[in-house]
């Protein structure tokens, strides 16, 4: 089995508004199918975890030399281009398997049902510590 | 007193023959792997307290057949609640009478059986190879799904859908042998999964190694409870020896901050002589018997490493002939591979550089054929092209150590 992170941005390329000026019938459908998806990947025992993210405006960036005080921004702010707001952690049996459960968030419904096809980002995990585990 | 460590062999031990009985004796599978599972969880505390009982097979046995009891009424609760089923008193009187026959259970003669009927049956060919790894650590390992769990860095509730998942696909499949035409197919599915489990320990490089059960260990074991059940299996007998032959390099491979030490620079006072000695007798006796597989082949290739007493020693002739007999039992890129850096040990890099041209389509994008390019350049002594390799196999490889070590291969190619 391998790990692998699936990484979901908010891409302002696609053509497609924010989700808070969704209707609110769409963005239902969006999150159930989402649930449904993460609920069946944990009953297959492929899930691992899945967090999403608070929106960027509560994000900071940190930076510091060890030494001096840490230099704390604000952002990045939903202007970026790309704002990771998700993720999942698969334990799967191939990287096949984790392309096509990317696939499937990827289409993962939109405003009037359209598919979204966000561009899911997949990363292998080289090297994991979990002291609870 | 019993050691934890004693307390929990014996465990392990009994828990393919418990499983085994209790299967025959109610039929269902899935219920009495939860139940034998129970049983086992119970033993360790009790046992651990109370010292382990006069007759451990049969307190297990009983316990079992107590837990399978509640879960049979639990279950039928549940249906009364989902809908005003009768109850079926029958089952249930069916169930005290075995029960009772648990009770005096004396050993029985059908043990390596049974564990090879669940081998059998947990490696069944309907499962993917990771849950068939899982199912057999639990079911025949008599591994906790906590401990398993632990093993692959999952949380405990990922792990046991995967198991319950596995399990469910097995509810109807009964507990038998199979046909003597599918036997050789399903032994060697068997194998398959004893030798992923292995590797899978074996390759482990993630989380703290002091809290995970040892995957080799486990594997090496239970194959050495198969070779009981089937002796004088070629294939069965390689697989162990190679195992063995394996894992005794396994203290000299790795550095004081787990670092990777490559075969030819590993200090072989540190290999384990009792494994060679073990794997040595085994792998000769395997091949004695005519029929030579791939087991058998790669258990030979360990065996003639262990055996050389220094790098330059090794008998790199015996070497690629063995992996030219494997080439022709197993088409495989891999094997290719290595007989490649074995021919170049033998012919020099330049026939190995050559014997790898085909597999760049095979292989694309492995770091392991440019990780054996960056060795075979530096045999040349053309260190630009080695640097080049080991840097392209160090941003492929999925291996931490792996990748520590080609970087460094790359840094020292370049100066």
């Amino acid at each position: 089995m391998t790990k692998f992170l699936v990484l979901t941005r908010h891409d302002s390329e696609l053509d497609v508004p924010p989700m808070d000026q969704w209707d609110p019938a769409d963005m239902t459908a969006h999150l159930e199918y989402l649930t449904r998806l993460n609920d069946e990947l944990a009953a297959h025992g492929e899930l691992v975890e899945m967090n999403a993210l608070a929106a960027p405006e509560l994000a900071k960036t940190v930076s510091a030399d060890g030494r001096s005080t840490p230099v704390i921004t604000d952002g990045p702010f939903p202007e970026a281009k790309e704002v990771l707001a998700g993720y999942q952690l698969l334990d799967v049996e191939s990287e096949e398997r984790a392309l096509e459960i990317a696939a499937l968030v990827s289409s993962a419904p939109g405003p009037d049902g359209v598919p979204l096809r966000q561009r899911i980002e997949v990363r292998q995990v080289m090297w994991s510590r979990s002291d609870e585990m | 007193m019993t050691t934890p460590d004693a307390l929990e062999d014996l465990l392990r031990e009994l828990a393919p023959q418990v499983l085994g009985v209790v299967i025959r004796r109610y039929g269902d599978f899935v219920l009495a792997e939860d139940a034998v599972q129970e049983a086992l969880i119970a033993a360790t505390t009790h046992w651990r307290r109370d010292g382990v009982p006069e007759n451990p097979r049969g307190w297990l046995l009983q316990t079992a057949g107590h837990k399978l009891t509640d879960i049979h009424r639990s279950e039928q609760a549940r249906r009364r609640r989902e809908r005003s089923a009768t109850v079926d008193a029958s089952l249930d009187a069916g169930l005290d009478a075995g029960l009772d026959a648990g009770l005096d259970a004396g050993p029985e003669a059908a043990d390596t059986d049974d564990t090879l009927r669940l081998l059998f049956l947990c490696c069944h060919p309907a499962l993917t190879p990771a849950s068939a790894v899982a199912l057999t650590l639990r079911a025949v390992g008599g591994l906790t799904t906590a401990e398993i769990a632990r093993a692959f860095l999952v949380p405990e509730a990922t792990m046991a859908q995967r198991i319950s998942r596995a399990k469910q696909t097995l509810a109807g499949e009964t507990f038998g042998m199979p046909s003597s035409d599918e036997r050789a197919q399903r032994l060697l599915a068997v194998l398959k999964v004893l030798y992923l489990m292995f590797n899978e320990g074996y390759a482990a490089t993630a989380g703290d190694d002091l809290v995970r059960v040892d995957l080799a260990t486990e594997a090496t074991r239970l194959t050495r409870m198969l070779a009981a059940a089937v002796p004088g299996d070629g294939e069965v007998t390689g697989l162990l020896a190679l195992m063995l032959l394996t894992d005794a390099r396994r203290p000299a491979r790795t550095g004081p901050v787990g670092e990777l030490v490559p075969l030819a620079e590993q200090h072989r006072s540190l290999w384990n002589r009792e494994q060679i000695a073990e794997g040595v007798v085994l792998v000769t006796r395997a091949m004695a018997g005519g029929v030579v597989g791939e087991y058998q082949l790669q258990a030979a290739i360990a065996a003639a490493h262990d055996t050389a007493s220094s790098a330059e020693q090794t008998d790199w002739k015996q070497i690629l002939r063995l992996y030219g007999l494997l080439a022709k039992v197993v088409d495989s890129p891999v094997v290719t591979l290595n007989r490649a850096v074995a021919a170049a040990m033998v012919h020099g890099p330049a026939v190995g550089l050559e014997l790898l041209e085909p597999l760049d389509e095979q292989l694309k994008g492995s770091y392991r054929l440019d990780a054996v390019r960056g060795h075979l350049y530096e045999m040349l002594g053309d260190d630009e092209r080695a640097a080049e390799h080991f840097r392209r196999a160090a941003r492929r490889t999925t291996s931490l150590p792996e990748q520590r070590y080609l970087t460094g291969k790359a840094a020292l190619r370049r100066r």
